[in-house]
């Protein structure tokens, strides 16, 4: 079944690189698709059923816009302390806890806090704490630090993912 | 549409520029990083997107929007290797830094030292 599932995907992604339903092309996407969905599917994520399933991939189109509203203000954030006289900067690396347990779920969200405001994960640890360094620490309290950065992210993503 | 796109185009290259600004002003390795990643992503996605549109051929938009897919993926990804790369060799933190909770867990044993000592 995940083999498949990955079979199709990587299909899906040729069919749109190549732009072309020529039967050549297409003989050639099926066989390139069947030799990597054969030799990494054990390296791919395991939360394939993410694909399938419609409520995912609806809780996944809304977290566009919200992700992307929230990216957008993290760039007008920085950009205004890099281009700011006096450089408003007040960084650290504070700890962050996540409740997710899959990986691709922590995946996201470590990206997610990456791209959004003045946030950038340098590490997590097993027991679930993510290293965080902010470049304007306001609370140095993990709990408050969790419900500034990771709470707003982590509700979406535990739809998607877990 | 077109000018829509050139529209795009103008203001991913605004948050490029902006980020290499950053890149430059920004005291250490971890700032830096903040600036490069959010704004040079974001910027180039912009770029990708303004593409897309000014060509408005199925082929091209098709191959901008799996590259900004990619780029929203791979970036913050190496973003975070290069930051615990750093933190791990021993680069330390911008001396006006507030709070460094992840030194209790770090693991900045430097290996080669090791074996030469032995």
């Amino acid at each position: 079944m995940r083999r498949v599932i990955y079979m199709v995907a990587a299909f899906v992604v040729w069919l749109l690189l190549t732009w072309s339903l020529d039967i050549q092309v297409v003989i050639a996407g099926v066989a390139a698709s069947v030799v990597v969905a054969l030799l990494f599917h054990e390296m791919l994520p395991k939360e394939h059923h993410v694909f399938i399933s419609p409520v995912r991939i609806f809780w996944f189109l809304v977290y566009i816009p919200v992700f992307f509203y929230y990216m957008v203000k993290a760039n007008l954030d920085v950009v205004y302390r890099a281009l700011h006289p006096d450089m408003p900067i007040r960084p650290g690396i504070v700890k962050v806890k996540t409740n997710l347990k899959t990986e691709s779920g922590i995946t996201a969200l470590a990206n997610s806090i990456t791209l959004t405001p003045g946030t950038l994960t340098v590490d997590l640890t097993e027991d679930g704490f993510l290293y965080v360094h902010w470049i304007y620490v306001k609370h140095e309290d993990v709990e408050q630090a969790t419900q500034d950065i990771a709470a707003k992210f982590e509700w979406y993503i535990k739809r998607i993912f877990e | 549409m077109t000018e829509t796109g050139y529209f795009f185009i103008v203001l991913g290259i605004l948050f490029d520029i902006c980020g290499c600004i950053g890149l430059v002003r920004f005291p250490d390795v971890y700032n830096r990083l903040q600036a490069s990643t959010k704004c040079v992503t974001l910027g180039t996605i912009f770029l990708l997107f303004g593409v897309a549109m000014v060509s408005a051929s199925g082929a091209i938009s098709a191959k901008a929007i799996i590259c900004a897919a990619f780029l929203l993926l791979t970036s913050p990804t190496a973003a975070h290797a290069i930051a615990k790369g750093a933190y791990v060799s021993g680069v330390k933190l911008w001396e006006n830094s507030v709070v460094d909770k992840y030194s209790e867990v770090a693991d900045t044993t430097d290996d080669s030292k090791t074996d030469k000592g032995e």
